[in-house]
């Protein structure tokens, strides 16, 4: 029998504990993980990851919640179609630092897309204190454009007193 | 010349430490040979060290003199007994391992370093690198320690708060 890919969402305040109950879960279930990313945001503990194995949709949610929801976490549950060892390396990464404000990541994200950029991983944070905060974000992705020319796309940014910086990534392999 | 099957995760021979090379003899220039062959038959890689073919010997190759955008380097280089003697700065970067297919990480190694190595007839080399060069020789080092570039990985989200710190004092280490 074919299995089925999942990609499973948790969402719950954080506590220790929370990976461990669900992942058991999982194990106990026949279900196999494949790529996932587990994260802590603002005090939630979040998780998103591939499943995959022969039980079928309502009896994968039927089986989890109750695991799910002893550790206080919302569950969602979608069917993907997904392969594993399909991995496509970024060749470039954008850093971006500013004052806090509005807009940020919808302005530098537009001047991307328009650009034919690929997103491959965005990560974004608020440094700095409650008064001054910081907006942080790197991303990493595809582009067939050279730097200089992503340089350019964002240039308007750096007008507005963002901190804007585009570097090439060259993966080692050795 | 022959081309060697390359070791991968989890096979625990990579973790093993490799001995001084003491005999600069024909034998020793035939694996290198063969090394370099493996080296250039490997998906795209830069460097190779003898311990990934299981030669538990100090040697590694690299040739930085290819990449995409060209980058400070000193050609095809074959180091027997390479020691690094001097490390300056830091910052991470990608990589990926022949000896761990299909994935890759960011991993913090220093900017520049002084190596003194030999070469295949036993006669002194020394260097200074610097960027991915340096990268590309403290990532085989490793290898020859038993180390692979997975025992470092960080990701980039604890990186950006770790550099946040060492910023707070001042220069950052070497």
């Amino acid at each position: 029998m074919t299995d089925n890919w999942y990609m499973l969402t948790l969402i719950g305040e954080d506590k220790p504990g929370i990976v461990a109950a669900v992942t058991k879960g999982l194990f106990d279930l026949g279900l196999n993980l494949g790529e996932t990313s587990m994260l802590r945001l603002g005090g939630n503990f979040t998780i998103m990851m591939m499943v995959s194995g022969v039980l079928g949709e309502e009896a994968l949610r039927g089986h989890l919640q109750p695991i799910v929801e002893s550790q206080g976490m919302c569950l969602h549950v979608d069917p993907i179609r997904a392969h594993l060892h399909e991995h496509v390396l970024p060749n470039i990464q954008v850093t971006v630092t500013g004052a806090d404000r509005a807009g940020i990541v919808a302005q530098v994200t537009a001047a991307l897309a328009a650009a034919g950029f690929n997103i491959l991983d965005l990560e974004s944070d608020v440094a700095g204190t409650t008064h001054k905060p910081v907006y942080i974000l790197q991303i990493a992705g595809i582009s067939e454009l050279p730097v200089e020319r992503i340089e350019a796309t964002l240039d308007p940014l750096r007008a507005d007193g963002v901190d804007v910086n585009v570097t090439a990534i060259e993966t080692y392999i050795g | 010349m022959a081309i060697l099957d390359i070791l991968t995760l989890p096979d625990a021979a990579l973790k093993q430490v490799s001995e001084p090379v003491t005999e600069f003899d024909q034998a020793l220039r035939a694996f290198i040979d063969d090394l370099e062959e493996t080296r250039r038959n490997g998906p795209a890689a830069v460097g190779i060290a003898a311990p990934q073919v299981g030669h538990f010997r100090r040697i590694v190759i690299v040739d930085c003199s290819t990449t995409r955008k060209p980058v400070p380097n000193h050609g095809y280089l074959v180091l027997v007994n390479p020691e690094i003697t001097h490390w300056e700065g830091y910052e991470p970067g990608r990589e990926g391992c022949l000896s761990v297919p299909d994935y890759t990480g960011n991993v913090i190694r220093a900017t520049r370093i002084h190596l003194v190595a030999k070469d295949p007839d036993g006669n002194a080399l020394e260097f200074d690198m610097e960027g991915y060069e340096a990268r590309a020789v403290q990532h085989e080092i490793d290898h020859l320690d038993g180390l692979l570039f997975v025992d470092r990985v960080v990701s980039r989200r604890t990186d950006l708060f770790k550099r946040k710190v060492y910023q707070k004092g001042g220069k950052p280490a070497s």
